[in-house]
């Protein structure tokens, strides 16, 4: 096995053995089971690096095993599943960092890191999936393994969560199924390729195909929070911080959302897809998605949950971004899968912060945090200063790609769902902001677990990742336009999916 | 009638017989001899089909001679377990409470 | 090939003798020697390209009795002895000294096994009778051994039902003595026309449902929960992960060979099985959502998987349906004896039999939970797991023939599945309640367990081999 071939099995057995190796750690080992956390997300680091590096260079990795005749296990690190891939990757290095503050001393914590090894194992195995099958393999996988994290705290509420989490993957699980198992029977193979594969059927498969990308987009649905397939996220805050960290920002949601991108460019084509008028209904869904996560946002008190209708406005963005036809919104459409992973994560982190530190859980009980926990409430800003789309954040490079590639599509009016999202957003995230800088303080905190230390508001392992990645928000803003920022990773992906070639401003 | 038809007429009569009675009564000693006159009427069938030629066939012949001896092993475990079922619960008869 | 049948009955005969303590190394040792046999015989038959045939005593038929193994025998044999090796282990440590179900189940357990291997391997019809007896008789045993009147009237109602399907067997014998004279089936299937006596039609109807008694297929499936669900947890996995599957070979086996031209003279009759296989999907799997006994569940579950074994019936015109069949076999025989297992380890820690009462299980034996969940894994067909290969293979050979009914009936069947094993699994991640004592088991059934859950899994990844061995045909 050459290294080419080695290195994307490399890429998931970094997450993997570290994860088997936890389960059977008893409680107490602590300093084994972060040391191992860490060195596996490291590792990972590192190995995505060189492919990063290899990939760009037009090098190719991959490497495929028969499962059944005529039907293999496929994995290759093409320049769309780095994209995921890195996200993740540098994603996971801060959830466990934040992981390891946010429960110390909790109890079940190999059974919580095993699990999460396993979740960011199958996430990697679904970036790097070369056809549908394998895509199916991990997707699955990562319902099952995100499950007990869920359901980790064992109260009644979390079981709730947890079951209605189940029946809606579950369910959409076999919508996907059927659909792949359908256009494998038809095509005889569900590879994935730049501009699609389905176009060598003839037209008299029309049919057919549309009622597939109905199920393959309803089966992918559930887990991108299309309306109405989203009633589960909104559930599944029950689970601890990190974890709703690492479902909305990482994960879950986002493997959905990149399974639509995959659909959409590299099974079907985004041109053979334009020509089946599959593109504007889908267009529609993810505005109506938009409108209604961001309106919902708007009555939430519990921050968790206001959080959770947000990533299902900002998720659609990105399905936005995929069905508006044209280079441009290609682009806009994957950059905003960065960096709302990059700046979704940061507020959810200041979230987990705020109940962690100080006991709080509502909106309401935000007056005068940021005078208590300045650094966290900064970075706080700076997350919600990007979903509003705000000058110099990343928010705002993706929401002016996404205008731009409207307009290129034809689709003027999803300029005015992207302002009207983006006035929402400041409707819910600014009364939160005015809270938590300008409001004194109430008596006591509903109950204060961390006091405070001179200037150290925190732990430092809860302070720091937020800080970080509220960094990496303002960088990806400002910095776009330099080489290696997801921006122009993006470019790079769009070329490669249009067949006449992209003509890019 | 030639014997052989008549052996197959009886048999399969005894057949059905046996099966009803299986199926269909509830004392467990009598399902037992229900069992055993259904294996009867089958082995009655080929000892039937055994003498259709001339010369009699041995295959059908050896065929029963095996049956016999695994009916005798069945019966003799549905004794020994209606028995033990005795033993337990006094009753004949199977429990009809759904589990 | 004649060891493998030999072997068992050696070392039944030697337990039964010599008494559970060294009966059961015995058991392992000679399960072992004929795992190692099955793996050869897959080997030699994979390679070689076609069936071999072994003449016992070189007394040849009609009078003598003709062993013959293809891909679907070898398969059925590899599947027999992967299942029974580890159950053994966990049989082993599972019952205590001086147990009488132990010291029973070692004997009966052997000639269970050896009339299995005979069953696959055999060539004539009237052999494959007295096979089914032995099977039969030596489940119906297993059942009952040392156990109370639960256990005996269940093992009752097995027997009866038993013995009524290998009687309709035997006649169905007879009958086809009388019409064609000869019970090899080498020798009959080429005979067999579309223009057959009468006396087929009714000899393959009466074969077909008395060996549909013997698999418990919907409706005549009323002895299994009772018997599966009440005897000790090795039993039930026995019985559930093989016996069943060996009068589904059987069908399959009888409906491909001699009796194939009289299916494709009344094509109807294809549908009667995948009906049948629909209805016990949907009662057996409403039964286990509302069982309140673990193992009770788990008996229900059998009921509903063996349903997909039937789907694949209208599906043999086209491709891939044996193939599917077998890896459901297979997926299912290897899951329901880990998960059967598991059952058993948390029977015995917990104390007691109800679903409800495993809560908080999750942290005292987290290897047999995890067990469980891939176990689960294969059953609700969720990939990677052999039965999510087996669901594939059945849709797309489904979708091959057009019947769209049957691919819905197969994602129902898997939501269906999802239903029950995660009210196991949320069951044992809840917080366990104040004052509830967990006994400790020992390791090596846990491990067993895992062992046979992570087989099923495991050959979800690489299905290659199997698939070609079956397409070896005589």
């Amino acid at each position: 096995m050459t290294t080419n071939e080695l290195l994307p099995l490399a890429v998931l057995a970094s997450s993997l053995l570290p994860g088997l190796v936890i389960f059977a750690l008893p409680e107490g080992w602590t300093t084994l089971r972060t040391t191992l956390n860490l060195f596996g997300a490291i590792a990972k680091l590192v190995l995505v690096a060189v492919l990063l590096a290899g990939v760009s260079a037009g090098e190719e990795f991959g490497v495929r095993f028969a499962v059944l005749p005529g039907l293999d296990l496929a994995f290759k690190a093409d320049a769309l599943g780095l994209l995921f891939i890195s996200l993740s990757a540098v994603l996971w290095l801060f959830t466990t960092f934040y992981a390891i503050g946010y429960l110390e001393g909790a109890p079940h914590r190999s059974r919580f890191f095993g699990f999460f090894s396993l979740c960011v194992t199958a996430t990697m195995g679904i970036a790097m999936a070369a056809n549908l099958f394998t895509f199916f393999v991990f997707y699955e996988l990562l319902t099952l393994s995100a499950f007990p994290l869920v359901v980790h705290r064992g109260t009644d509420k979390a079981m709730k969560g947890g079951t209605i989490y189940l029946a809606y993957t579950l369910i959409g699980g076999t919508a996907l199924l059927t659909g792949i198992v359908w256009l494998h029977h038809l095509l005889g193979h569900t590879e994935f390729a730049h501009t699609g594969i389905v176009a060598a059927l003839g037209p008299e498969y029309a049919g057919q195909l549309k009622i597939i990308f109905l199920l393959l987009i309803a089966g992918l649905g559930v887990k991108a929070a299309l309306v109405p397939l989203h009633g589960w996220l909104p559930q599944a805050m029950v689970a601890p911080a990190p974890v709703s960290a690492l479902l909305h920002a990482v994960a879950v949601v986002k493997a959905g959302a990149f399974g639509i991108v995959r659909i959409v460019y590299e099974v079907y084509g985004v041109e053979f897809a334009q020509s089946l008028d599959l593109l504007a209904p889908l267009a529609v869904l993810a505005a109506i998605t938009i409108v209604w996560g961001s309106f919902r946002a708007l009555f939430q008190d519990n921050l968790k949950k206001r959080l959770a209708y947000s990533t299902i406005s900002q998720v659609s963005y990105i399905v936005l971004g995929v069905a508006l036809f044209g280079p441009v919104g290609t682009i806009g459409g994957l950059v905003h899968l960065v960096h709302q992973g990059i700046m979704k994560i940061t507020l959810f982190f200041c979230a987990g912060n705020y109940a962690e530190t100080l006991g709080i859980h509502k909106v309401s009980e935000m007056n005068g945090a940021g005078r208590r926990m300045p650094l966290t409430t900064l970075a706080f800003s700076i997350g919600a200063l990007g979903m509003m789309g705000a000058p110099l954040t990343a928010g705002a490079i993706s929401k002016a790609w996404l205008s731009d590639g409207a307009a290129a599509a034809g689709m003027d009016w999803a300029i005015w769902v992207l302002w009207t999202s983006s006035l929402l957003n400041a409707a819910y995230f600014l009364p939160i902001l005015w809270r938590a800088w300008f409001r004194l303080a109430q008596a006591a905190w509903p109950e204060e677990h961390i006091p405070a230390r001179g200037w150290r508001e925190t732990a430092w392992l809860l302070l720091l990742p937020p800080l970080a990645t509220a960094i990496m928000t303002m960088a990806a803003g400002m910095l776009a336009e330099s080489p290696g920022s997801p921006l122009e990773w993006a470019k790079l992906i769009a070329e490669r999916e249009y067949r006449q070639g992209a003509t890019l401003p | 009638m030639s014997s052989g038809l008549l052996f197959a007429c009886v048999g399969a009569l005894l057949f059905a017989m046996g099966i009803a009675g299986v199926i269909l009564i509830g004392n467990l000693l009598r399902r037992v001899l229900a069992f055993n006159v259904m294996g009867s009427g089958a082995f009655l069938i080929l000892v039937g089909l055994a003498q259709r030629n001339d010369v009699p066939d041995p295959v059908p012949q050896a065929m029963v001679l095996t049956g016999i001896v695994v009916a005798v092993a069945a019966t003799a475990l549905a004794l020994a377990l209606v028995r033990r079922l005795h033993a337990l619960t006094g009753k004949l008869e199977l429990p009809t409470d759904e589990i | 090939m004649i060891w493998l049948i030999l072997l068992p009955l050696v070392w039944a005969s030697l337990a039964f003798i010599l008494g559970a303590g060294r009966g059961k190394w015995l058991a392992i040792a000679g399960l072992a020697a004929q795992t190692g046999l099955a793996f050869d015989l897959a080997a030699k038959v994979g390679a070689g390209g076609t069936a071999i045939s072994h003449t016992i005593g070189g007394w040849g038929a009609p009078l003598g009795i003709d062993l013959t193994a293809d891909g679907l025998s070898a398969a059925m044999l590899l599947l027999t002895q992967c299942v029974a090796l580890p159950l053994a282990v966990y049989a082993s440590a599972y019952y205590k000294r001086d147990e009488a179900a132990g010291a029973y189940f070692w004997p009966l357990a052997g000639f269970l096994i050896s009339g299995l291997n005979a069953l696959f391997l055999s060539a004539d019809l009237f052999n494959i009778y007295v096979t089914l007896e032995l099977v039969g008789l030596a489940a119906v045993g297993l059942v009952a051994a040392g156990g109370g009147a639960q256990q005996v009237a269940a093992a009752l109602r097995y027997l009866f039902a038993t013995l009524v399907g290998s009687g309709l067997y035997l006649l169905g014998v007879a009958l086809i003595y009388g019409a064609y004279g000869t019970v090899s089936i080498e020798v009959l299937t080429p005979l067999v026309t579309s223009e057959t006596p009468r006396l087929m039609w009714i000899a393959g109807g009466l074969m077909l449902i008395g060996l549909m008694l013997k698999t418990a297929l919907f409706p005549f499936h009323f002895w299994l929960p009772p018997a599966h669900g009440g005897a000790p947890a090795p039993v039930s996995a026995l019985l559930s992960a093989l016996v069943v599957k060996a009068s589904f070979y059987l069908i399959l086996r009888l409906w491909i060979g001699p009796f194939g031209p009289l299916i494709a003279a009344a094509e109807w009759l294809a549908w009667l099985p995948a009906l049948l296989g629909t209805l016990a999907i949907f009662w057996g799997s409403w039964r286990a959502i509302r069982a309140e006994r673990l193992k009770l569940l788990i008996a229900y579950s059998t009921v509903a998987q063996l349903g997909y074994l039937f789907l694949i019936f209208p599906l043999l015109t086209g491709h891939g349906a044996i193939q599917a069949g077998v890896m459901q076999a297979f997926a299912h025989g290897l899951a329901k004896a880990g998960m059967f297992v598991a059952a058993g380890v948390l029977i015995k820690a917990t104390g007691q039999e109800s679903v409800a009462g495993l809560a908080g299980a999750v942290e005292r034996l987290p290897i047999t939970l995890l067990a469980f969940g891939l176990a689960g894994m294969t059953l609700m067909g969720l990939p990677p797991s052999s039965g999510f290969l087996a669901k594939w293979q059945l849709i797309e050979a489904a979708l091959d023939r057009g019947y769209w009914w049957l691919v819905v009936v197969v994602l129902a069947g898997g939501l269906l599945a999802a239903v029950y094993v995660f009210r196991v699994l949320r069951q044992a991640f809840l917080l366990a309640p104040p004052g509830q004592t967990v006994a400790t088991v020992p390791r090596i059934l846990e491990w067993t367990a895992f062992a046979l859950a992570a087989a099923s899994v495991l050959l979800g990844l690489r299905g290659v081999e199997l698939m070609q061995l079956v397409g070896v045909v005589a």
